[in-house]
């Protein structure tokens, strides 16, 4: 049935066909008419109210990577627009689905320096998968259509609609909302090439030390099984990237811990000896590769991605399979040959017991008195959490001490800023992804600094009266930088300690239960209240400044070069190896 | 050493708003500096195409290409040495009339040039000529002598040496994977 409706009645309508459940947003001037359709979606649109359009991005953000589902965020033109790059840009490099709305000023005056007008689509181009602005509201049906289908398909990202305020009151005929499955000119899913699937078999079944290299597109498309399936059958380690971590729990037997700059040592060395490596749905960022002329030497790569741009970017593969992380795993394992190669992963199991005596063990111990270590807290925190938990975290010391020690158990269960590295990510992010998976514990690390720079979303916890585990791993610094400044630049620390607020009475005054964790006895108690409270709980936890993040590979270096602590590197000429 | 050349880039992409700024940004990014650009309606519907030239090494286009191809609504973008193309460019000299009427050379000069009177006034004459860079660089520096006032020059445009229209089939398999039969 035809009728007139305005173009905001037209929006709330398409979202509500796409299955939308939540908003996360922060009204304004030029999106008012949006906002007073919204009034009457309520019962199945829920609006959450950040304080500010940071925190309403990275909550959307927060909520798509725990979810899968595409997050929508809603904000004014001008300055509510531009606190949403941050997110934006955010989102692009990890690949998170996001459905951007923003307010624009009137056509008539568009160009005009109106008041809250910003070019946000040129703004966003940089950093956005697509970015359009509505002319009239008849087009809003196609445009809502076509914007949920490219930020959710091929590699996700963030799609951008500046919609003025006049096509948001304009009169449209409302045809009923049919989703979009096609844009000629983009190709959402290739088809991986059997051929080159049969020579990836072909590859991996010969090779005498074969390993795989999982990153977030596994996660993304849901390949997490046959991943796990391929490993087995051909006894392939697997190596994970940060975001890849929970493509297999912490504790499966071929999850060989993560790759990169803080990450572990036997996947790491083990990248300079594997002969063959089948590298799905990650793109070889430059903190898991290293020095690049010497990363992998001896290995055939096979590199899978969806998006074409990626494949030989960074690296030069031998096999490059343009296709889907599922779609390519799928055709590869049934060609995948029951195999074993015991010398090869008694190889990791050599250093990861190395790790665990000459690095982790004293990380995890328990200070005897005063400010505590990172890795010490967090395998506490995980210890006594239930498995199910969702990680969330900030960035920097807080973030990579989390993942290395921060048990996981199912899929989609870390949520981080990786390409990035946005401090400011962690606490509304975790607010998202409690909204996506409320059933789930969350637990949220970050450090004195990025707690600071969105806390104000407190006022969101307040309001919505979430349950999410705060855990500030209080050191008085910005600890990752002062870490560099001691490593690279003589120890002198420009403009890296913190002068802190008390952050419990913060807290109190946000109706949030915490308290202070002075030492390592009070640090069990602490947790267990914090775990048995109903509410959100805040940790502030008594962390000491000269705690630093090891293992270490320092930029530039090869990924075998390897620091165990301030003064000793990895010997390569050690037994374990 | 990177061996640095001419790259012509054709991008074919849908008919709309911003294209030309997502293909520049992805040169600006690497700090490519675009030579030309110029951009058309094509013998397909709907279908623009955008030639940018550029000096740069193929290893950085390749990567510009795939940046490029990345925008939703770029249906395809090539590369092509010069070898490859056949391209051509047009260039217009705006020329004092009396200080061509003085001169015995000018019948010669516009033979050589294979150039074209396109206007003549009392106080000025315009001069075409089509070709490639250097041919219409050649002609500028002959008129100089003559006070030449104003020199313009086109964008590249270029058509493929490639007996297949990739574009034209690629649109073709798409719109059958869409359902639609023409």
């Amino acid at each position: 049935m035809e009728e007139k409706i305005t173009g905001g009645e037209a929006l709330m309508r398409c979202l509500e066909n796409e299955g939308i459940e939540f908003i996360f947003g922060y009204p304004g001037g030029t999106i008012m008419p949006v906002y007073d359709k919204l009034y009457d979606h309520l019962d199945k649109l829920k609006h959450i109210l950040t304080r500010h359009e940071q925190g309403a991005i990275h909550a959307a953000e927060g909520y798509a990577r725990a979810t899968g589902k595409t997050g929508v965020v809603i904000a004014t033109s001008g300055p509510g627009a531009t606190n949403l790059v941050t997110g934006i840009a955010d989102a692009r490099m990890d690949s998170t689905p996001l459905v951007v709305i923003a307010g624009q000023v009137g056509t008539n005056v568009l160009g005009n320096d109106a008041f809250q007008e910003t070019d946000f689509i040129d703004i966003t181009n940089p950093v956005s998968k697509w970015g359009i602005q509505v002319r009239s509201a008849e087009e809003i049906p196609d445009v809502i259509s076509r914007a949920f289908f490219i930020a959710n398909t091929g590699r996700p990202g963030p799609v951008i609609i500046d919609l003025p305020r006049n096509v948001q009151v304009e009169l449209m005929q409302w045809k009923g909302y049919k989703k979009c499955n096609f844009i000629r000119s983009y190709i959402e899913r290739p088809v991986p090439d059997a051929t080159e699937i049969a020579l990836a078999a072909e590859l991996l079944n010969s090779a005498e030390r074969p390993m795989i290299m999982a990153g977030h597109g596994v996660t993304i498309a849901g390949a997490e099984r046959e991943l796990g399936e391929i490993a087995e059958k051909g006894d392939i380690p697997v190596a994970a990237t940060l975001h890849g971590l929970s493509v297999l729990p912490s504790n499966h037997p071929y999850h060989k811990g993560m790759l990169g700059m803080h990450g572990n040592i036997a996947p790491n060395v083990a990248t300079n000896k594997a002969d063959v490596i089948l590298a799905v749905g990650l793109r070889f960022d430059d903190r898991v590769v290293g020095k690049v002329s010497e990363f992998a030497p001896n290995a055939k790569i096979i590199h899978i991605d969806v998006d074409a741009s990626e494949i030989g970017r960074a690296i030069n593969p031998y096999l490059t399979i343009h296709a889907d992380a599922y779609d390519a795993l799928h055709a590869l394992l049934p060609k995948i040959k029951v195999n074993q190669h015991p010398e090869w992963i008694k190889f990791f199991t050599r250093l990861e017991r190395f790790e665990q005596d000459n690095v982790i063990s004293s990380q995890r111990s328990k200070t005897a008195e005063g400010p505590m270590k990172m890795a010490e807290v967090v395998n506490k925190v995980s210890e006594k959490i239930d498995a199910d938990a969702i990680l969330v975290t900030d960035v920097g010391q807080n973030q990579m001490n989390a993942v290395r020690n921060f048990k996981i158990s199912s899929p989609r269960s870390v949520i981080t800023s990786g390409g990035l590295g946005t401090m400011g990510f962690g606490l509304p992010a975790a607010i998202g992804a409690k909204f996506g998976r409320p059933q789930r514990p969350v637990c949220l690390f970050c450090g004195d600094g990025g707690f600071q720079m969105t806390e104000q979303e407190l006022g969101t916890i307040l309001e919505y009266g979430l349950n999410i585990k705060i855990v500030i791993l209080n050191n008085n610094y910005l600890g990752n930088v002062k870490q560099w400044q001691k490593l690279f630049f003589k120890a002198r620390y420009s403009q890296t300690p913190l002068v802190n607020p008390d952050f419990v009475t913060l807290a109190k005054a946000y109706g949030i239960e915490g308290e202070d964790v002075a030492d390592s006895n009070s640090l069990d108690g602490a947790i267990e209240r914090m775990l048995k409270s109903e509410h959100t709980y805040l940790l502030n936890v008594n962390i000491d400044s000269e705690d630093m993040i090891f293992p270490m590979i320092c930029p530039g270096d090869p990924i075998d070069k390897i620091m165990l602590n301030e003064t000793e590197y990895l010997d390569l000429n050690i037994e374990a190896l | 050493m990177k061996e640095i050349k001419p790259y012509t880039l054709a991008v074919f992409s849908e008919n709309t708003v911003g294209i030309i700024n997502l293909i520049s940004i992805v040169y600006t990014r690497r700090s490519i500096s675009v030579e030309s650009i110029s951009a058309s309606p094509t013998a397909i519907p709907g279908i623009y195409k955008t030639t940018v030239l550029s000096y740069s090494d193929r290893e950085t286009m390749e990567k510009v290409v795939a940046q490029i191809e990345k925008a939703i609504y770029v249906v395809k973008a090539y590369l092509f040495t010069d070898d490859e193309i056949v391209h051509q460019e047009v260039a217009l000299y705006k020329v004092p009339t009396v200080k061509l009427m003085d001169e015995p050379e000018l019948e010669h000069i516009i033979r050589k040039h294979n150039a074209r009177i396109l206007e003549i006034t009392h106080d000025y004459t315009v001069l075409e000529k089509t070709g490639h860079t250097d041919e219409t660089e050649a002609l500028f520096k002959e008129l100089q002598q003559y006070d030449i006032r104003q020199f313009v020059r086109s964008g590249r445009v270029c058509v493929t040496k490639d007996p297949v229209e990739h574009v034209s089939v690629f649109l073709a398999q798409r719109d059958k994977i869409n359902g639609i039969t023409n």
